[in-house]
């Protein structure tokens, strides 16, 4: 018995040393930092770091909260979110059906294969990509399109007005052969019986699409819109620092809560506002994760992460 | 009847059209990318980025190939960066994903919820940023490529330990045990082979991620010696920025010549690429595997 009870704490124990590892690295990349979100109550002084810096209250905020590029900031990271969830939801559910009602398994196969190439190269190459098509000197879009048609080039990163568009379209570009792939898999696990069932009711395809297939992917869109809610408050830096190359003349169009705090950080020295900016998307971020699980909970509890 | 046959089949055409569409628009990009790598510089001067270039070219490689030392240099990082990244991340995760599988492990809740939570709330860029340059002092070393944001992640340690307790039976571990094997024995020669075709979903994404990642050289290096492909990409963009917009004043600081040019510039994010494009169709299978199981589950 006691032999019994001593192998089952070295188990125990070697369970536990397996996790030291991980366990360390979470402390450090995740759980330091969340402490460290005090900076935004201090003021900075980098011989001091982080810990010892001295407290100044909430001039960090009101001093950001005094700019407009607080408004402007929250204003585009929630705008462009909401875009990308309400269209990146309905494209990739109206692929994945579509891609269900194909009668060719190996067509099938080999669209969600080519869906998914522009979701494998980092944001860095699509911002070259983009660029070949837009620069003004030597885009493919000015010079092979609009010049031919006897239109004038267009200085597309100077011009803000055309920005929401191109960034919306680079975002579904990148991202809706994954979010495809994904409700393509649960369109695929619907109860086939189902359908047998609709189509001796006398159903056509369309009422097929409504009333089984739509009511099937409930669960997965619930949950795949609860989490982008939940991210709502942060965006792809990539897509909008790198995609728009930085540039000034469009700030107002592309700069986002996480542009602002990166910019604030290491080409503004402001890090005041920016560690003020980082605690506001934290914990409003944060706020939005309980809220939208809360409403989901309401709603269908089993859809609910929490 | 007849009638519903033929409207089906115009159905089937109509979105067998509608994903051939797609699917160009997938792929034509990648297409002027390369094709714009091909042209002659003349020709790109002259017509720009095209489909169909005037004058082809293998210049911008060759350039490269002679000159390009730091691309090399950038390049043997990656992959360097990519293969210990990636084999670390690996033995971190499953070696942190296995026990939370076991019902014999004390606490499993709490220490579940304890990586659950660092998906639900973060320190964000300034504190996490402070916390590795000031207390790590990681910037402008080799670990700021591989540590900060990608060694171990929430999500991939939840799909792990999920699909270890789906398809390990508790009977096979138990049947270890009685034979006298030790945990870590039982995790890699009786666990571990069982699932190695989760595990080689898990390294695809990892080294994807990896081999993509141009964020922790951005935010902590400014030794170009260190820089990894990505990051010699992103800073072309800064160089020609600073360039157009301090044009007058800087010009004669900044040596123009030393900036590769517009084809040489696409044929780096070409090199960028092209590893990915090329591996992608033989291992394809785990990377939609890798998708469904992360995103339904995760």
């Amino acid at each position: 018995m006691k032999k019994k009870s001593i192998r089952n704490l070295k188990m125990k124990l070697a369970l536990f040393s397996m996790m030291i590892p991980g366990a360390i690295y979470l402390i450090i990349n995740n759980y330091i930092p969340m402490f460290g979100l005090q900076i935004a109550f201090k003021k900075y002084d980098y011989s001091k770091g982080m810990w010892k810096s001295p407290w100044t209250g909430l001039s960090n905020f009101t001093y950001l909260f005094k700019t407009k590029d607080a408004f402007n900031m929250t204003r585009n990271t929630l705008l462009y979110n909401l875009a990308f969830i309400i269209l990146g939801t309905v494209f990739a559910v109206a692929i994945a059906i579509m891609l269900n009602e194909l009668r060719s398994a190996k067509a099938k196969k080999l669209y969600q294969v080519l869906f998914l190439i522009p979701y494998l190269i980092s944001m860095v190459v699509v911002s070259y990509i983009v660029f070949a098509f837009l620069s003004y000197d030597n885009g493919f879009i000015n010079n092979s399109i609009l010049l031919p048609l006897g239109a004038k080039g267009i200085n597309w990163y100077t011009e803000p007005k055309y920005w929401p568009f191109i960034l919306v379209l680079v975002h579904l570009w990148k991202g809706f052969g994954y979010s495809s792939i994904i409700y393509f898999a649960t369109v695929i696990g619907i109860d086939s019986a189902l359908y047998e069932a609709a189509v001796i009711d006398g159903a056509n395809s369309w009422q097929r699409i409504w009333h089984v297939t739509l009511p099937g992917l409930k669960t997965t869109i619930i949950t795949m819109t609860l989490l982008s809610v939940g991210r709502i408050f942060y965006s792809d830096f990539g897509l909008f620092y790198q995609v728009p190359q930085n540039s000034g003349m469009l700030a107002n169009v592309t700069q986002t809560i996480d542009v602002y705090v990166y910019k604030g950080l290491t080409q503004l020295n402001d890090v005041g506002r920016s560690s003020a900016a980082g605690f506001y998307q934290s914990i409003v971020g944060f706020l939005m994760v309980l809220l939208a699980n809360f409403i989901v909970r309401k709603i269908d509890e089993e859809s609910a992460l929490f | 009847m007849e009638s519903m046959v033929s409207h089906n089949k115009i159905g089937q055409a109509i979105m067998h059209i509608i994903c051939i569409l797609l699917c160009v628009a997938c792929i034509a990009p990648f297409v002027l990318l390369i094709t714009s790598s091909l042209t002659e510089e003349a020709t790109l001067v002259r017509n720009g980025y095209s489909f169909l270039p005037e004058t082809w070219s293998l210049e911008s490689y060759l350039y490269i190939a002679r000159k390009g030392a730091t691309i090399f240099r950038a390049y043997g990082i990656t992959v360097l960066v990519t293969f210990i990244g990636t084999s670390v991340s690996l033995l971190m995760t499953i070696m942190f994903a296995y026990p939370l599988s076991r019902k014999e492990l004390p606490a499993r809740y709490p220490l579940s919820f304890f990586v659950f939570f660092t998906m639900l709330f973060n320190g964000g860029l300034i504190p996490t940023y402070m916390m590795y340059t000031n207390t790590f002092h990681i910037n402008n070393t080799i670990f700021a490529l591989l540590i900060p944001g990608l060694l171990m992640n929430a999500f991939y340690v939840i799909m792990m330990r999920s699909f270890f307790t789906a398809n390990i039976p508790d009977s096979l571990i138990e049947a270890a045990r009685i034979d006298g094997a030790g945990e870590y024995l039982i995790l890699f020669k009786v666990v571990v082979p069982l699932s190695v075709p989760m595990i080689a979903t898990l390294a695809l994404m990892v080294g994807l991620g990896y081999w993509n990642d141009w964020l922790n050289g951005l935010y902590y290096l400014t030794e170009p010696k260190l820089f990894s492909i990505q990051n010699v990409l992103n800073k072309m963009v800064t160089d020609v920025q600073f360039l157009q917009t301090n044009a007058s004043s800087v010009a004669a600081t900044l040596d123009t010549s030393k900036l590769p040019s517009v084809g040489i510039r696409m044929a780096i994010a070409v090199i960028g690429a092209i590893p990915i494009l090329l591996v992608y169709p033989f291992f394809q299978k785990y990377f939609v595997k890798g998708i469904v199981v992360g995103g339904v589950k995760g």
